[in-house]
């Protein structure tokens, strides 16, 4: 895929740090409004495949490999099965939810009915929330970038 | 007869679908055919968890005046309908891998020319 | 090519046909039945884990075995469009 004229690039830049935004936003409120790590991944891949639709595949195979990237989506996956072994040596049983009721991080429970929203309940959640958006990011942006500069180049395989 | 429309909806996705895998020769046209099929399964378990006038299952800030038990949906199938969606997702990106890799060898798309395995 | 195109036709009606009058002998649109689970869930979700939402609940503390399993697919999928677009270098 070669690049596109400067109109598109300058709109791309422009547009590029909000979706980002928004998309964190929607994994790091994942246990308050509907959401969670697989919905703001997916939100953040699309202003990845922005950005390679404006500024073509070559250059940005030469900036970011996919090895790194695919590095970065190991390390999603290792949190996510550390969040989950901690249980066991916590709270005896796998995926035990150990933080709520404690005071520690994000250990208060609130009030039964409608509440208004408190970061700082949840327990477990919000981190395995973080690890899978790390992860669904990462991943979706692989698949994209391989197969767009795959069908650019003459000889692969 | 009225309350069960959106079942014939799923119905008729599931038959779109099934025809163009079936009777399609482009390799293209036989991937979107599968893909039609996935949601419109998708569809179907998102249907059988609705309550009649039910709200998100969710306690930030409802609005005054609800029961909660008795008037908010079931949230059970929506979790599974997000695995299924990701797992549509897996399927298609390595089936698409694949097709770009069958017109690198043979160069044609139809299905009935590329039967015998080449050297 | 005939006899092929008739069998397909034949086997895609009779496939319809059963779909469409199974359709009657589920629960009316709206109406569920089974509801004993969910109303537990809906019940102790603020005690038990902590949070507000129910959705975020089943998916990754009732039925946190299945979000793994689902991340397992997903880093498969990248293992593999990653192999079958290898450059070979000499």
């Amino acid at each position: 895929m070669t690049e596109m004229t400067k109109i598109v690039k300058t709109i791309a830049n422009i547009l590029f740090p909000f979706t980002v935004i928004f998309g964190l936003y929607v994994i790091a409120h994942g246990h308050l409004t509907p959401g969670g790590g697989f919905q703001g991944g997916a939100v953040v891949a699309s202003g990845c495949a922005l950005l390679l639709v404006a500024y073509g595949s070559h250059w940005v195979m030469k900036h970011i490999k996919e090895k790194r990237l695919a590095a970065f989506e190991s390390m999603g996956a290792i949190g996510f099965i550390t969040v989950a072994l901690l249980g066991i040596v916590f709270s005896t049983v796998f995926f035990g939810n150990f933080l709520t009721g404690s005071g520690l991080l994000f250990g208060t429970t609130p009030e039964t009915g409608s509440t208004l929203a408190d970061f700082n309940t949840g327990g477990v959640l919000p981190l395995m929330n973080f690890a899978v958006g790390i992860k669904v990011i990462a991943g979706l942006f692989v698949i994209i970038l391989v197969m767009a500069y795959a069908s650019s180049t003459k000889e692969w395989g | 007869m009225i309350e069960y429309i959106p079942f014939i909806a799923v119905v008729c996705m599931i038959f779109i679908g099934l025809y163009a895998a079936m009777f399609r020769r482009n390799l293209i046209k036989i991937v979107i055919g599968i893909t039609i099929i996935e949601s419109g399964v998708n569809l179907f378990l998102i249907i059988l968890g609705y309550r009649e006038g039910g709200i998100a299952p969710i306690y930030t800030s409802l609005p005054p005046g609800t029961t909660y038990p008795d008037q908010m949906v079931l949230p059970v199938p929506q979790a599974l309908t997000l695995t299924s969606i990701v797992i549509g997702v897996a399927v298609l990106a390595l089936m698409l891998s694949l097709v770009m890799h069958i017109y690198k060898k043979y160069g044609t798309l139809d299905v009935q020319k590329i039967r015998r395995l080449k050297e | 090519m005939e006899q092929r195109t008739i069998a397909a036709t034949l086997a895609f009606t009779i496939v319809a046909v059963f779909f469409l009058f199974s359709i009657f002998f589920l629960h009316p649109f709206g109406q569920p039945e089974q509801v004993q689970m969910d109303t537990y869930i809906i019940e102790n979700t603020q005690n038990e884990t902590g949070t507000n939402n129910g959705v975020t609940s089943v998916v990754f503390d009732y039925r946190g075995f299945d979000t793994l399993g689902e991340a397992t697919i997903l880093f498969s999928a990248v293992a593999g469009v990653i192999m079958i677009f290898r450059r070979v270098k000499e």
